[in-house]
C-alpha cells in the first residue's frame, strides 16, 4: 500500500492484470470500437445486397447470419461496453474515488467480453452456420429451428450478462460508497447520475435474459415445452420475457448517453445545465416506466385488446420524461455563449435526431397504427435514429470531450468538424429514406424487396458507404490525438467544462484522488 | 455510507496493485462454456458434432481451474482482510456487492416465476380456446383441455408428436401424478411439506448462530452454523429423493410438458442454489472451528452466506405456494 506513486506496469501484463480503472476503461473503448468497426461490417454486407433488388452478393441465409450478429455486436459488443468504458474512466474522476470499489472484479468484467465475442464470431464457420435468427432470437426461429451453434451463441450470451452485472455492481457500489465526503448524491455530476441507474436497470434485467436464454437452452437439449405449445408452453411467452429484458436495455443503451449530454452542452452553453433535479427525476421516471412497457414491441402477436391499450397507454407517458430532458438541454444552450467545437457538433446532432427518433417512437406507440408499422423499415429506421444518432452520436460527442483530459494530447479540430459533417449527412442519407420505404410496406430482414423500393435504398446503401467510411477518419483523429497530437497544458481544456475531472492533470496520473478531495459548496455539474 | 464518511475519511481504500485472478478465472469460465457447448451439441445433433470425447475434457479442465481460480481469490481477499488492509469504506463495498447479488438473483429466479404464472394463467386457457387468444384452438389443438397440474398435453391430446400440424420439436408424455398437495397420498408422505419445514426451521438456527457471533459466543456460533449445515444436507437429500420419485414412480421427466419443464426449471435451480448457500456456510464453518477466523466484529463472509441463505429460504416459501399448494 504505502504513498507510492508508481505507474503502470510494463507490457502485456499491465493490461492483462490491471486494476486501474483507467487502464480498464481503455480497454473497453478500443474493443468496443473495434466491435463497432465488426458490427459495421456487417452492416455494410447487408447494405451491399440491398443496394438492387434481386439477389445480389450473398445467400438469404448468410444475409439472416449478417443481420443477426450485426444487432448482437452493435448492442453487446459495441454500445454496451462503450459506456461501460466511459463509465471506468469517469466516474471514480468525477466523485473523487481513488478507483472503482471492487478492481480485481472491473478487470474480470472487462477479460470475459473478448472471448465470448470470439466464441460468437467462430459460429459463422461451424457447421449450419451462425445464429439466422435476428438479434431478438424469437422462438421457435431460435430453438426448433436453430442451427446447432445456438448452444454457443447461448452462452455468449451467458457471459455477456455475467460481465454486464459485475459490472453494474461494481459501478452501483462505487457511486454508493465511494463518494468523497460532501459529493452529496444531488451534487453528482448528471452523467454518474445516469449511470447509477442504467446499473440498477442492468442489474435487474440481465438475470431475466439469462433466464431466457437457459429456458432456450433447455428446450433444445433436454426436451422441455417452455416455448413449445405442443407441450403446453408458448412461443409468444418468450417475446415477453425477451422484451421484459429487451425494452429496459434500450434505456440502458441511452441513459449514459443522456449523461454525456448533459456535461457536454452546459460546458459548450457555457451555463449550468438547466434543471438539473428535474434531469434526475425524469431518468428515474424513464427507468421506472421501461419496467410496464414491453409488450408494444409485440402488438401484432395477438394480445388481448385491454392489454394493448394498456402498453399503449404506459409506453406514450415515457415521452413525458423524455421530453423534460430534450426542453431542459434546449433551454441550457438558451441565450448561452455558445461555440461549435466537435463535442458540441454532435451533440447538437444528437439532440436534433434523437428526438426524431423519439417522435417516430411516439408513431410506433400507437397500437392500432402499429399493425401497419410493424417488423418494416420503419422500425428500423426508428430505433437506427435512436441507437446511432442517440447512442453513438453521444458516445463520439463524449470521445472528442474527454479525449484531451485523458491523453494530453489534442485531436485535429478541422478533421474532427469534417468527420461530423459527413456522419451527420451520412447518417440521414442512410436512414431517412428507410422511414419512407417502411411507411410503403418494406419488410425489414429480408435481403430481397420489390422494386418499388429499389431508388430508396440504393440511397440508404450509399448513404451507408459514407457514414461507415467516416469512422475510419475518426478512427484516424483519434490515434493521430494520442501519437502526435498538440498537448493540452490546461486542467481545464475546455473553458466552460465544470467537474472534479477538470481539476486534474491533463493527462491525469495513473492514481488520482488517492486522498479525497475537498468539495466546494458550488454545486459540481 | 454514512460510517464511511465519518469514520474513514482519513483511511486510504485498498487497491490492490495488480492481479492475475481475472484472467485465470476468465480462462476456466470459458473452457467450462466452450467445453460445455461441445458436450451439449454431441449430444444433441450427434454425428456431424462429434469431438471424440474431448469436449468433456474441455469442460472438466475449465470448470477445475474456475473454481480452483476462485478459492485462491476468496483466500487471497480473507489474507488481505486479516492483514488489516480493509477499511471500512471497502468493507462497505463488499456488503453492497453482495446485497445487489442477491438482487440480480431475484430477478433470475423472477423469470422463471413469471414463466410459471404466465403458463397457468394465460396460455393454458389460450391453449384449450378460452377468450381472446384462444381463436385458434379449433384449428391446433382441438379437444384439449386446460387443468394445473395438467393431465394431458396438447400434442398427446391430438395424438402425438406426428400427427400435430404444427412444427415438431419433440415427444411431450405427461405424467400421471403430480408434485402438488392434491396428488399426495398422505400428508406426511408429502416430501414438499418436510422440505418446507427444514428450510423455514434452517433460516431460525442461522439466524440463531448469528447472534451467538454477535454475543462472542464461539461455541453456539458453531454448533447452530453446524445444524443449519445439516438442515442444508437433508434438504438436498429429500430434493433428490422427490426428483427418484418423479422420474421413477409418477412419469414425471422434463419431458412431461410444460408442468414438468416448469417443476424442474424451478426446482432445480433452487436446488442448486441450496447447495451453493450450503457449500458457503460450509466454508464458514470450517474456517471459525480450524482458522479462529470469525469474531463478533468481523465477520462478513458469514454475514454474506447467511444474506444468501435467507434468500434462498424465501425463494423456497414462494415455490411451496406457487409449484406444489395452489
Amino acid at each position: 500500500m504505502g504513498d507510492h506513486h508508481h505507474g503502470p506496469a510494463k507490457g502485456l501484463s499491465r493490461w492483462l492484470y490491471t486494476t486501474n480503472h483507467k487502464d480498464i476503461g481503455t480497454m473497453y473503448l478500443w474493443f468496443s470500437f473495434a466491435m463497432f468497426l465488426l458490427g459495421g461490417a456487417f452492416a455494410m454486407v447487408i447494405r451491399a445486397e440491398l443496394f438492387q433488388p434481386g439477389m445480389q452478393l450473398v445467400e438469404p441465409g448468410f444475409f439472416n447470419q449478417m443481420t443477426t450478429l450485426h444487432g448482437l455486436v452493435m448492442v453487446f459488443g459495441a454500445i454496451m461496453p462503450s459506456f461501460v468504458g466511459l463509465a471506468n474512466w469517469l466516474i471514480p474522476m468525477m466523485i473523487g474515488a481513488p478507483d472503482m470499489a471492487l478492481p480485481r472484479m472491473n478487470n474480470w468484467s472487462f477479460w470475459i467480453l473478448p472471448p465470448a465475442f470470439l466464441m460468437l464470431a467462430s459460429t459463422l464457420l461451424m457447421e449450419g452456420g451462425a445464429p439466422a435468427f435476428g438479434w431478438t432470437f424469437y422462438a421457435p426461429l431460435s430453438t426448433t429451428y436453430a442451427p446447432p451453434s445456438v448452444t454457443f451463441f447461448i452462452f455468449a450470451i451467458h457471459i455477456l450478462g455475467v460481465s454486464s452485472i459485475m459490472g453494474s455492481i461494481n459501478i452501483i457500489a462505487t457511486v454508493m460508497n465511494m463518494r468523497a465526503p460532501g459529493m452529496t448524491y444531488m451534487k453528482m455530476p448528471l452523467f454518474v447520475w445516469t449511470w447509477l441507474i442504467t446499473a440498477f436497470l442492468l442489474v435487474a434485467v440481465m438475470p431475466v435474459l439469462a433466464g431466457a436464454v437457459t429456458m432456450m437452452l433447455m428446450d433444445i437439449h433436454f426436451g422441455t415445452s417452455f416455448f413449445s405449445a405442443a407441450g403446453g408452453g408458448d412461443p409468444v411467452l418468450f417475446q415477453h420475457i425477451f422484451w421484459f429484458f429487451g425494452h429496459p436495455e434500450v434505456y440502458i443503451i441511452i441513459l449514459p448517453a443522456f449523461g454525456v449530454i448533459s456535461q457536454i452542452i452546459p460546458a459548450f452553453s457555457r451555463k449550468p445545465l438547466f434543471g438539473y433535479a428535474s434531469m434526475v427525476y425524469a431518468t428515474a421516471g424513464i427507468a421506472i416506466l421501461s419496467f410496464v412497457v414491453w409488450a408494444h414491441h409485440m402488438y401484432t402477436v395477438g394480445m388481448p385488446v385491454a392489454g394493448e391499450l394498456f402498453f399503449m397507454y404506459a409506453t406514450m407517458l415515457i415521452a413525458v420524461p423524455t421530453g423534460v430532458k430534450v426542453f431542459n438541454w434546449v433551454t441550457t444552450m438558451w441565450r448561452g455563449a455558445m461555440t461549435f467545437e466537435t463535442p458540441m457538433l454532435f451533440s447538437i446532432g444528437f439532440l436534433v435526431l434523437f428526438t426524431i427518433g423519439g417522435f417516430t417512437g411516439l408513431m410506433l406507440s400507437i397500437a392500432p397504427a402499429d399493425f401497419q408499422y410493424h417488423d418494416t423499415y420503419f422500425v428500423v429506421a426508428h430505433f437506427h435514429y435512436v441507437m446511432v444518432a442517440g447512442a453513438v452520436f453521444s458516445m463520439t460527442a463524449a470521445i472528442y470531450f474527454w479525449l484531451p483530459k485523458w491523453t494530453g494530447r489534442m485531436y485535429n479540430e478541422t478533421m474532427g468538424k469534417v468527420h461530423f459533417w459527413v456522419s451527420f449527412i451520412g447518417f440521414n442519407v442512410t436512414f431517412f429514406p428507410q422511414h419512407f420505404v417502411g411507411l410503403a410496406g418494406m419488410p425489414r430482414r429480408i435481403p430481397d424487396y420489390a422494386l418499388q423500393f429499389a431508388d430508396f435504398n440504393m440511397m440508404s446503401s450509399i448513404g451507408a458507404f459514407i457514414y461507415g467510411a467516416s469512422q475510419l477518419l475518426f478512427l484516424y483523429n483519434v490515434i493521430a490525438a494520442i501519437v502526435a497530437g498538440e498537448k493540452v497544458s490546461d486542467e481545464k481544456v475546455w473553458d466552460g467544462a465544470e467537474g472534479l475531472e477538470w481539476t486534474l492533470p491533463s493527462p491525469p496520473p495513473y492514481h488520482t484522488f488517492e486522498t479525497p478531495p475537498k468539495i466546494e459548496e458550488q454545486p459540481a455539474h | 455510507m454514512s460510517s464511511a464518511e465519518t469514520s474513514s475519511e482519513y483511511e486510504k481504500y485498498y487497491v490492490p496493485e495488480s492481479s492475475s485472478l481475472a484472467v485465470r478465472a476468465t480462462i476456466g469460465l470459458v473452457l467450462s462454456v466452450f467445453g460445455g457447448g461441445l458436450v451439449l451439441n454431441e449430444m444433441t445433433f450427434g454425428g456431424t458434432h462429434d469431438t471424440g470425447g474431448a469436449a468433456k475434457w474441455v469442460l472438466f479442465a475449465g470448470l477445475a481451474m474456475f473454481i480452483a481460480t476462485l478459492t485462491y481469490w476468496f483466500r487471497t481477499t480473507i489474507k488481505e482482510n486479516k492483514a488489516g488492509m480493509n477499511s471500512s469504506q471497502l468493507s462497505n463495498s463488499y456488503v453492497l456487492g453482495m446485497f445487489w447479488f442477491i438482487f440480480s438473483e431475484v430477478m433470475f429466479f423472477a423469470a422463471f416465476f413469471g414463466t410459471l404464472l404466465y403458463v397457468r394463467w394465460l396460455a393454458g386457457p389460450w391453449l384449450a380456446g378460452e377468450g381472446e387468444g384462444g381463436r385458434m384452438n379449433f384449428l391446433l389443438w382441438e379437444g384439449f383441455e386446460y387443468t394445473w397440474p395438467p393431465v394431458t398435453t396438447p400434442q398427446e391430446v391430438v395424438g402425438g408428436a406426428m400427427s400435430q400440424p404444427i412444427a415438431n420439436n419433440g415427444a411431450f408424455v405427461s405424467q400421471h401424478t403430480s408434485m402438488s398437495f392434491a396428488d399426495a397420498q398422505a400428508w406426511y408422505a408429502w416430501l414438499p411439506l418436510w422440505n418446507t419445514i427444514i428450510l423455514l426451521t434452517s433460516s431460525v438456527t442461522c439466524e440463531f448462530a448469528h447472534r451467538g457471533l454477535s454475543q462472542g459466543n464461539i461455541k453456539k456460533f458453531e454448533a447452530w452454523l453446524a445444524v443449519t449445515v445439516a438442515l442444508a444436507i437433508i434438504f438436498l437429500f429429500l430434493q433428490a429423493a422427490e426428483y427418484y420419485e418423479a422420474y421413477e414412480l409418477f412419469g414425471l421427466t422434463l419431458n412431461s410438458g410444460i408442468y414438468g419443464s416448469t417443476f424442474f426449471m424451478l426446482t432445480g435451480f433452487h436446488g442448486f442454489h441450496v447447495a451453493m448457500g450450503m457449500t458457503m456456510l460450509l466454508i464458514q464453518l470450517i474456517r471459525s472451528v480450524r482458522n479462529k477466523h470469525m469474531t463478533s466484529t468481523d465477520h462478513f463472509g458469514f454475514s454474506a452466506s447467511s444474506w444468501y441463505w435467507h434468500f434462498v429460504d424465501v425463494v423456497w416459501v414462494f415455490l411451496f405456494i406457487f409449484v406444489y399448494i395452489i
